[in-house]
C-alpha cells in the first residue's frame, strides 16, 4: 500500500479516503500481534502523553483508549469533566489550549456536541482523536466493527451489512455507514420509522423496517444499542415491543439457513435489542470486538502522532 | 542518482550466503538450538535463504522468523514517508535459543538496535549473533557483525542497494551514488 498518512487528527470517516481507511486497518493488524506476547508493549509512543478527555461517561472507549496508549508505551491522563474546571464554566477550546500548553501530545475526546472534536482539532497543533461526538461520528468504533468483519469474512468488499436500532441517534451507525460504503459494502439499516432519520437514503443505504428480510440477505449484523438514556424513553414507552419486533433471537436466527455474524459495539442491553443467548452465541463476535479494539486505537494513536510529527516539520521547513 | 558499481550478482550473492551458512555452523557448533530472525524487509528473504543453505548442509530444517522494528526505531519522524508497519512473525519460543539476526545491509548500526530492542522484548535468547549480507561501514553505534557476505568502503552520499529476487526480481547488490 502507498498511501501515506499525513492528518493530525482523526475526526471521522466521512472525510478519509478508502485507502486511508485500509491503511488504518492494515496497521492495526500488525498491532494486534503485540496484545498477544508477553510483554505486551512496543516503545512506539515513549515519551508521548495522551490526554483522556471525556465530556461524557464512557468506561470501554475511555480504558480501550487508555490500554492501547499504555501499549505504545505513552503515558495517559483521565480527565473526568464532572471533576473539573469545565464545571467552573471552562470553554472547551480554553481546555485544549491547557492540556496543550502542558505539552501533551494527543487529545481523546468524547463530546456530546457533533462537531465538537473538529473544532478543537482546528484550535490545536496537538492531535485531536474522536471518540465521539454528539451523533456526528464515532470513526474508532467502525473502524474496529469493520477490522472485525474483515477479520472474520476476509474482506468488505460486496458485503451485505445491516445497521440494526435507533440509527437516528447513533454516531457508530454514521461512522459505520461512512466506512462500509467507501470499503464497497453494502448496507441497509433497519428500525421503526421513527428512528430512521431522514434522507439517510443519500447516505448510500438501503433501509427496510423488516428486520426479518434484512436478516435474510445480510453477512453480518451491527446490533446497536437503544439508547433510552438520550431520549428519555420518548420514542418507545414500551421496550418489550421493540424486542418483540426487532430484537435479535435466536428464534429469529435460527430459521436463516446460513452463517451470520452479529456484532453489538455495547453495552449491552439483554432482552431489549439482542437476547442473553444470542449475544452469547456462537454468531456473537461482541468480546472479540474489544480486543480488536486495543489493535485499532494502537493503530490510530500510532497514525495521528507521526501525522502530526509530519505536519510540524513542513511548518519549520517554510 | 547514478549506479556506480555492481558489487555482487547472482552467483556470487548465493556463494556468500553459503559460506555465511557454514560459518553459522561452525561457530554454534551445529543447529542445536540454533534460530534465525530476519529484519524486515530483505532480511527477512535473506533469513529463508539462509535457512535453506543449513537445510542444505546438514539435512536439518531449523526455526526461521521475521522481525518487523518500525515501532522501536528511534527515527521514525526522520521518515517522510511513514512505513507500514508490518507484523513480526516468529512463531517460535526464543527463550534460550541461539538467534541469529539477519539483514541485508549493516550500516549505522541503530537497526540493529532496534531489533535487540524488539527481540529482548520476546524473550530471553541465550546469545544473539548478527549476520548481514553487506556491510558499509560508518557506525553510528558500537555495533559489528558475526557473519559478513562483503565488506563495502562507502562514502556518505552513497547507498548500498540490494535486490533479491523474491521483492525485485533478480539477485544483485549495487552502489548507488546520490546527487549532492
Amino acid at each position: 500500500m502507498s498511501t501515506v498518512w499525513d492528518k493530525k487528527d482523526l475526526l471521522g470517516l466521512e472525510n478519509l479516503s478508502k485507502d486511508e481507511i485500509g491503511l488504518i486497518l492494515a496497521t492495526a493488524e500488525s498491532f494486534k500481534e503485540v496484545s498477544s506476547r508477553e510483554i505486551k508493549k512496543v516503545p512506539a509512543l515513549r515519551g508521548r502523553t495522551v490526554v483522556n478527555l471525556f465530556y461524557e461517561p464512557s468506561t470501554r472507549t475511555r480504558v480501550s483508549f487508555e490500554v492501547a496508549a499504555k501499549r505504545l508505551s505513552a503515558d495517559v491522563i483521565n480527565i473526568a469533566t464532572e471533576t473539573s474546571s469545565v464545571k467552573k464554566g471552562e470553554t472547551l477550546i480554553d481546555t485544549g489550549k491547557n492540556i496543550q500548553a502542558l505539552k501533551a501530545d494527543i487529545i481523546v475526546m468524547r463530546h456530546n456536541y457533533s462537531g465538537a472534536a473538529a473544532m478543537l482539532a482546528r484550535a490545536l497543533e496537538i492531535s485531536v482523536v474522536n471518540a465521539g461526538d454528539g451523533w456526528h461520528e464515532h470513526p474508532t468504533q467502525a473502524l474496529l466493527d469493520i477490522f472485525t468483519l474483515k477479520e472474520k469474512l476476509g474482506r468488505i468488499q460486496g458485503l451485505n451489512v445491516a445497521i440494526v436500532g435507533d440509527i437516528a441517534h447513533s454516531r457508530v451507525a454514521r461512522s459505520n455507514i461512512w466506512g462500509l460504503t467507501k470499503l464497497g459494502a453494502k448496507v441497509t439499516v433497519c428500525a421503526p420509522p421513527m428512528l430512521i432519520p431522514v434522507a439517510i437514503e443519500e447516505m448510500g443505504v438501503n433501509v427496510s423496517h423488516d428486520i426479518d428480510d434484512v436478516l435474510k440477505d445480510a453477512d453480518a449484523v451491527n446490533v446497536l444499542r437503544m439508547q433510552f438514556e438520550r431520549d428519555g424513553g420518548q420514542a418507545f414507552p414500551e421496550q418489550l415491543e421493540y424486542f418483540k419486533n426487532f430484537g435479535i433471537t435466536k428464534e429469529r436466527l435460527s430459521k436463516l439457513k446460513k452463517d451470520i455474524i452479529i456484532m453489538h459495539p455495547g453495552p449491552l442491553n439483554r432482552g431489549i435489542e439482542i437476547s442473553s443467548e444470542v449475544a452469547d452465541g456462537k454468531h456473537s463476535v461482541i468480546l472479540e470486538q474489544v480486543t480488536n479494539g486495543i489493535a485499532v486505537r494502537m493503530a490510530v494513536l500510532f497514525l495521528v502522532a507521526q501525522g502530526q510529527d509530519k505536519s510540524k516539520k513542513y511548518e519549520t521547513a517554510d | 542518482m547514478r549506479e556506480k558499481a555492481k558489487i555482487l550478482d547472482k552467483d556470487t550473492l548465493s556463494r556468500s550466503l553459503m559460506r555465511i551458512a557454514h560459518e553459522i555452523l561452525e561457530k554454534n557448533k551445529g543447529t542445536k538450538d540454533l534460530c534465525l530472525v530476519g529484519i524486515r524487509n530483505r532480511g527477512a528473504y535473506l533469513a529463508k535463504r539462509l535457512g535453506a543453505c543449513i537445510q542444505k548442509i546438514e539435512n536439518e530444517s531449523i526455526p526461521v522468523g521475521i522481525l518487523d522494528i518500525t515501532l522501536y526505531r528511534d527515527d521514525l519522524t526522520l521518515i517522510a514517508s511513514g512505513p507500514l508497519v508490518r507484523k513480526t512473525e516468529i512463531d517460535f519460543d526464543i527463550t534460550d535459543k541461539n538467534i541469529v539476526l539477519v539483514d541485508d545491509v549493516l550500516y549505522t548500526g541503530r537497526t540493529v538496535r532496534a531489533a535487540l530492542d524488539a527481540l529482548m522484548d520476546l524473550g530471553r535468547a541465550r546469545s544473539v549473533q548478527l549476520a548481514v549480507l553487506i556491510d558499509r561501514g560508518h557506525r553510528e553505534l558500537p555495533v559489528r557483525a558475526d557473519y559478513v557476505g562483503k565488506n563495502i568502503p562507502t562514502a556518505k552520499n552513497e547507498t548500498v542497494e540490494v535486490r533479491l529476487e523474491e521483492p525485485d526480481g533478480k539477485d544483485e547488490v549495487a552502489i548507488i551514488e546520490k546527487d549532492s
